[in-house]
């Protein structure tokens, strides 16, 4: 069997597919007078649609004391507008046979809904009307609130996981409003109201500050016909000047302990790294991302293959890292160890598998692995429309464009061992980390485990 | 309206019905290999990638009594070391191809698959692989040790989640003394033998119970090719009989304590089973009362109207036995009990007087016009194929899917539901709570 992986250019690929238009010419972008860029890319495989709304406008654009608006003001989006009442909007998605949902990051807000391409039609009316005619009505939102505040002891406060990474986030930044999670600190959400909704809407929720995405079996033509009808109409607004907020320079680890009730410890370790600002230029995060998949690709990765499989140190091992992103980036590492063995043998057990990648490097062949998974994930993500315009969506909405996903691929496909090495060198040190451990408390009346059970 | 009117009214529906919703499932090939797996294959050619499922009558609905797990452990280990691989081979050369190995077990069934790109260097690497890890499996004693510590671990961290634990006693609570309300434990991980891996292995994956699901850029031939290939070195183990029929529980409410900060509440009772002529008329009929998101009726009292939950739900699950019917939701402990008197208001009003006509039609009309959202990805057609495979529904079951909703009316949808759901059998679970 081969060792040394003979690549397929993406493009070599691509061409494998019989497109009824050339690869190269779709998607398609159009630009409304009003600021609003749409972008659409056909995909004739099914007579379906996803169309998308992006904001930039996410939890990063909060301020002290109203953090979680951004998410409670996509909740109110379903709320309704002069035109159609309360929870109407859902029920008309649901009668045109499609299917919607939103959701917030710290970066943006999105909106979407999936449905037969003849219906494509209604839904960008739908959310033209919602982008800037919300109503926001008082009694509506007092219960919506309480709705949120039902979700984040959902996701947040009864998921000790959730609870780590949202201490961890708010321990490595400090001044970056990264520090703050999505869905809003607890005590925030009981004193938000119906005025702070309508501020971020009247601030954020203008077409010049919009996206629209759609992907499917449309022509390209009709959907920006259709978008000069519906979002031509509303009228831009020059957005507020946005803070920098500029995380200060880290010099020195961070530790934070939560404690919960739970069994397995968990150690989360963070460290602060680049993100791509230049497509072209930037070399450390393309490598940083392979990185991530040498360490955390497949289960022979080093992570598994290390610590899970051969040391049994950990019954869980990971590592994750995100190239684009408004903000600061993070290089994330987690896991639990096995019965027997302690969270600080767990993390020196992180440390020396970054130790080692740096003093020996990576090898060629784990280099070309990783890549081999990039490509191959790059034609399954084409069986998808959404994935592909959550992808068309977030570049556009990070700020570098839907077209640099080529241009990032090819970076990502001439990432040297020698850099992967080097930003492992220079970003993996303590300087740069925080560490985050999950203490697990006993629930109540728990049986005392026998100690025998413990050893191997 | 004379006879002659009625039947020109009708027909004149139908034909708008037929023209607006005329949507057809894709093409299925179906054929039985010569060593004895059913195969079932949509040729797709618009990508270039394969997916293939093989699924076994090997869930958890299996598993001895006191070794509940085995089925999960023993379809974990089959890609953890073959003949002439170990565990760190395979998912190195499966990364190098650019190949993925997935799979899962529940209840009734254990299901492997491979999702590949089809350019032959890759596509035989990778099939090469997926034969092994489906015929050779190694079950080595070391990789097997690792695995079941691994699974207790895992276990008793979920056994502190108010989910799982909620999870737990509703199955066991729906079905006492039954297969499918078994679930695993520490203990009974621990009394597992490699022997038992081994064993279940060769009871369970056996050639003639296995079914192949194919969907993506291959031709007939080389489907056929591919799909005996994968199952020729199949154990010949015979298919052991499935579970019972579940005897139907009695009513009761089950509260366990939990310090969360939310109470989890499950209501239900072994409700539908794969194949049942009421399918149709029990689907149309949830989507008001709690599956069609958030125009349900559960979603409407207990989220819009009063803020109780941001997640309320019902459903059925069909399944080789009766499949539960469940209603869930999750709410802030003190006013758990005021959520589960709205949730069983809700539940009775509608056991009472079924859907309004309205309701009825905007059921109708989402179901039939969402169809093709259930098929737009060679992933979905997958999922879909291999169901129909496995709990052998008719090939023309996505063909006529709308037509069959279409045909339901409010009478079939109260019917449906007082033959499937009684109050003095429906069993609940309420985890956290005051």
């Amino acid at each position: 069997m081969r060792h040394t992986q003979r690549f397929i250019s993406l493009a070599a690929l691509l061409a494998a597919i019989s497109f009824s238009i050339p690869a190269w010419a779709n998607p398609f972008e159009h630009q409304l007078a009003n600021g609003l860029r749409v972008i659409v890319k056909e995909d004739r495989r099914a007579p379906t649609a996803a169309h998308m709304v992006w904001y930039r406008a996410g939890s990063m654009d909060e301020t002290n004391g109203t953090t979680g608006v951004a998410h409670l003001l996509e909740h109110m989006m379903f709320k309704g507008t002069p035109t159609i009442g309360a929870g109407e909007f859902s029920r008309l998605v649901a009668a045109a046979g499609g299917r919607d949902n939103a959701f917030t990051s710290r970066d943006y807000t999105a909106y979407f809904q999936q449905v037969p391409k003849q219906k494509l039609e209604q839904m960008m009316q739908l959310e033209a009307d919602r982008m800037r005619h919300l109503t926001l009505d008082p009694k509506e939102f007092e219960q919506e609130i309480k709705v949120v505040m039902e979700e984040r002891r959902l996701r947040t406060d009864d998921q000790p996981q959730a609870a780590l990474s949202e201490q961890m986030h708010a321990v490595a930044f400090q001044a970056h409003p990264y520090r703050v999670p999505v869905i809003g600190w607890m005590n925030d959400l009981e004193s938000m109201t119906v005025q702070d909704a309508r501020d971020w809407y009247e601030r954020w929720y203008v077409p010049n500050n919009a996206w629209v995405v759609v992907v499917g079996d449309v022509d390209h033509q009709e959907v920006f016909r259709l978008a000069e009808k519906y979002y031509g109409p509303l009228a831009s607004r020059p957005v507020p000047a946005r803070k920098p907020q500029e995380e200060p320079a880290q010099s020195g680890i961070r530790r934070v302990t939560v404690k919960a009730p739970a069994d397995l410890p968990v150690v989360l370790m963070a460290y602060k790294v680049p993100v791509i600002r230049d497509v072209d230029k930037d070399v450390d995060p393309y490598a940083l991302d392979m990185l991530s998949a040498i360490l955390d690709g497949h289960e022979a990765a080093r992570f598994s293959k290390n610590l899970v499989r051969e040391q049994r140190l950990a019954v869980s091992a990971g590592a994750g890292y995100g190239p684009t992103a408004r903000g600061p980036g993070l290089f994330y590492v987690q896991g639990s160890p096995s019965a027997g063995r302690s969270p600080a043998e767990l993390e020196a057990g992180f440390r020396a598998e970054i130790a080692r990648i740096v003093k020996d490097g990576v090898s060629e062949e784990e280099l070309a692995r990783a890549k081999a998974q990039l490509v191959a994930g790059q034609i399954y993500k084409l069986d998808s429309m959404f994935a592909q315009a959550m992808e068309i969506g977030q570049l556009e909405v990070i700020g570098l464009g839907h077209v640099a996903d080529k241009q990032m691929i090819e970076k990502l496909q001439a990432v040297t061992a020698a850099s992967v090495r080097d930003v492992a060198a220079r970003y993996l040190v303590d300087d740069r980390l925080t560490v985050a451990e999950l203490d697990p408390q006993p629930l109540p009346n728990a049986p005392r485990r026998p100690a025998a059970a413990l050893r191997h | 309206m004379s006879t002659n009117n009625v039947f020109r009214w009708l027909t004149a529906a139908c034909v708008v019905l037929a023209s607006q919703w005329a949507v057809a499932g894709p093409k299925i090939e179906h054929w039985v290999a010569p060593s004895g797996a059913r195969v079932f294959f949509v040729e797709n050619h618009a990508l270039p990638m394969l997916d293939i499922q093989v699924d076994f009558a090997a869930g958890a609905s299996r598993d001895p009594e006191a070794k509940s797990g085995l089925a999960s452990l023993t379809h974990a280990l089959l890609d953890m070391g073959v003949e002439g691989m170990d565990e760190n081979r395979i998912a190195s050369r499966l990364a190098d191809v650019g190949a993925q190995i997935s799979g899962g077990v529940d209840k009734d069934r254990a299901s492997v698959s491979l999702r590949t790109l089809s350019m032959r260097d890759k596509r035989d690497v990778a099939l090469d692989i997926f034969r092994s890890v489906l015929s050779t499996p190694m079950f080595p004693e070391d990789v097997f040790a690792r695995e079941k510590a691994r699974r207790v671990a895992s276990l008793r961290e979920s056994l502190t989640r108010p989910d799982t634990i909620a999870s737990r006693a509703f199955w066991d609570a729906v079905y006492p003394a039954h297969a499918y309300g078994r679930s695993a434990t520490p203990e009974s991980i621990e009394a597992i033998r490699r022997d038992d891996l081994e064993a279940f292995y060769r009871d369970h994956y056996g050639a003639s119970g296995a079914v192949v699901t194919i969907v993506g850029d291959l031709s007939r031939s080389e489907a056929e090719f591919v799909a005996l290939n994968l199952t020729a070195k199949l154990p010949g183990g015979s298919s052991k009989p499935s579970a019972d029929a579940p005897r139907l529980p009695s009513a009761g409410e089950q509260r366990i304590p939990h310090p969360a900060a939310q109470a989890h509440v499950l209501i239900g009772m072994p409700a539908l089973k794969r194949g049942d002529p009421d399918f149709f008329a029990l689907q149309v009929g949830n989507y008001t009362l709690g599956g069609g998101g958030f125009v349900s009726r559960l979603m409407q009292e207990v989220r819009e109207k009063r803020g109780f939950a941001y997640s309320v739900y019902s459903y059925f699950m069909p399944m080789a036995q009766p499949g539960p019917f469940q209603i869930g939701l999750q709410t802030k402990k003190e006013q758990a009990g005021e959520a589960l008197k709205v949730t069983r208001d809700v539940l009775t009003t509608f056991l009472a007087e079924g859907p309004s006509d309205a309701e009825l039609q905007a059921a109708k009309q989402n179901i039939a016009g969402s169809f093709p959202l259930r098929l737009d990805s060679n992933r979905k057609i997958l999922d879909n194929v291999a169901v129909i495979a496995f709990y052998g529904l008719p090939l023309d079951y996505l063909d006529r899917y709308i037509e069959n909703v279409e045909k339901v009316t409010a009478a079939d949808v109260r019917a449906a539901f007082s033959r499937h759901i009684r109050l003095e059998n429906l069993v609940t679970v309420v985890v956290g709570g005051e």
